[in-house]
């Protein structure tokens, strides 16, 4: 599993400064496979799409 | 009391006149203890020279990521190693953003893509976008597509679109710190061709891109020259993978001086509380900027990035006793 955030893998390291900052911002990478991924924000939401795992929304 | 302070009460408010570069400069070097009065002011003038009203907008990014130009803030610049992935939106998607956001009250959508300037392609989504938002939605619809010809200025015009977003992001001086990829006075041209062809012109920037205090009244004096309709007030987010993807972010008090100093140098211009607020000011400061100049406001989420919910900020209006402004009113 990886962080959203910064792409990295969510067990190594710390991701307390991603978490803060995910609240105001839309995942950027996919948690299964670490690809980036394709995201449109707008006004009331998000949606983020991996190739492989599909469309989260937020 | 300060005399800037008495200068800009005799003049900017009795008279409606902005303050000159000098006299900005004065104002964001006051100390913080004449930051109560300084917001006190910059109100005053808001409310004498504007009104309570407040202008809601909503804004979408149309085509994200993917951009040739090297705006060092900007996480949809092509060149850095930003995480931001290149998109385009549909049109029913564009259509549901506006009725999105026409829902929250708000009298403006403004439709953004990352582009040096549009092509073909995107004059064309823009031409069907902009018709299937004006069939589906009862609201103003602004553009922001980066530097114009003159052929698309005048197409612009055609669709309906009525006020066009091109900031200057920063002073002349410090522009060539922060863009490599273009010029200023690029910029400068197309809000010229924007202003004579009859569009509102929306022009404002960033702050905290590592100008200094006497850059930020340049640029300060420089968009009063301008004499825009609006002036969109940025804070930098930094965004990972750029450039000042490491800049500090701006202190909330210089911020709050900030606001009130570009209120104080455009009276009657519509100031606009845009990206970055949340993490600038947080929500205490965001109160404190519309009770210190500002009179419009972003709702909702940014191009890129999340902002307070809609709900938040019109509750927030509400305990202001400040009146969202309807579609049938003007500034």
């Amino acid at each position: 599993m990886f962080c959203d955030r910064c792409g990295l893998p969510a067990a190594e390291g710390a991701h307390a400064e991603c978490a803060a900052a995910r609240e105001l911002e839309p995942p950027r990478y996919c948690p299964d496979c670490r690809r980036r991924m394709k995201v449109q924000v707008v006004p009331t939401g998000w949606t983020a799409s991996c190739v492989e795992h599909g469309t989260r929304k937020g | 009391m300060s005399q800037i302070l008495d200068r800009a009460r005799a003049r900017v408010l009795a008279d409606g006149v902005g303050l000159d570069q000098a006299e900005i400069l004065e104002i964001l070097r006051l100390p913080d203890e004449a930051l109560p009065e300084l917001l006190q002011l910059a109100h005053d003038v808001r409310i004498k020279w504007c009104g309570p009203e407040v202008e809601v907008e909503g804004i979408i990014s149309l085509k994200t990521g993917g951009c040739p130009e090297d705006c060092h803030f900007c996480s949809q610049s092509g060149l850095f190693s930003s995480p931001v992935r290149a998109i385009w939106l549909d049109i029913p998607s564009l259509v549901e953003a506006a009725k999105q956001t026409a829902a929250t009250g708000a009298t403006e959508f403004c439709i953004v893509a990352a582009v040096r300037g549009p092509d073909k392609r995107l004059m064309e989504q823009m031409r069907a976008g902009v018709k299937a938002i004006k069939e589906a939605v009862d609201i103003q619809v602004a553009a922001s597509l980066g530097m114009l010809t003159q052929e698309q200025v005048d197409e612009l015009v055609e669709m309906g679109v009525h006020r066009y977003n091109h900031n200057l992001e920063t002073c002349q001086s410090h522009f060539p710190n922060v863009v490599t990829t273009h010029s200023w006075e690029e910029r400068w041209s197309t809000l010229k061709m924007v202003r004579e062809s009859g569009m509102e012109v929306c022009c404002g920037g960033i702050l905290g891109l590592g100008e200094s205090i006497e850059q930020r009244a340049e640029f300060a004096a420089q968009l009063a020259e301008l004499d825009p309709h609006e002036v969109p007030l940025n804070f930098l987010n930094p965004r990972p993978g750029t450039p000042l993807g490491d800049q500090p972010v701006v202190e909330g008090k210089d911020a709050l001086r900030a606001i009130a100093a570009f209120r104080l140098a455009m009276p009657k211009t519509i100031l606009r509380y845009a990206g970055g607020r949340e993490i600038t000011l947080g929500d205490l400061g965001t109160r404190e900027g519309l009770l210190g100049g500002i009179n419009a406001v972003i709702v909702g989420n940014y191009l890129t990035t999340l902002g307070r919910p809609a709900t938040a900020d019109l509750e927030l209006l509400q305990d202001l006793k400040m009146p969202v402004k309807s579609l049938s009113a003007t500034f």
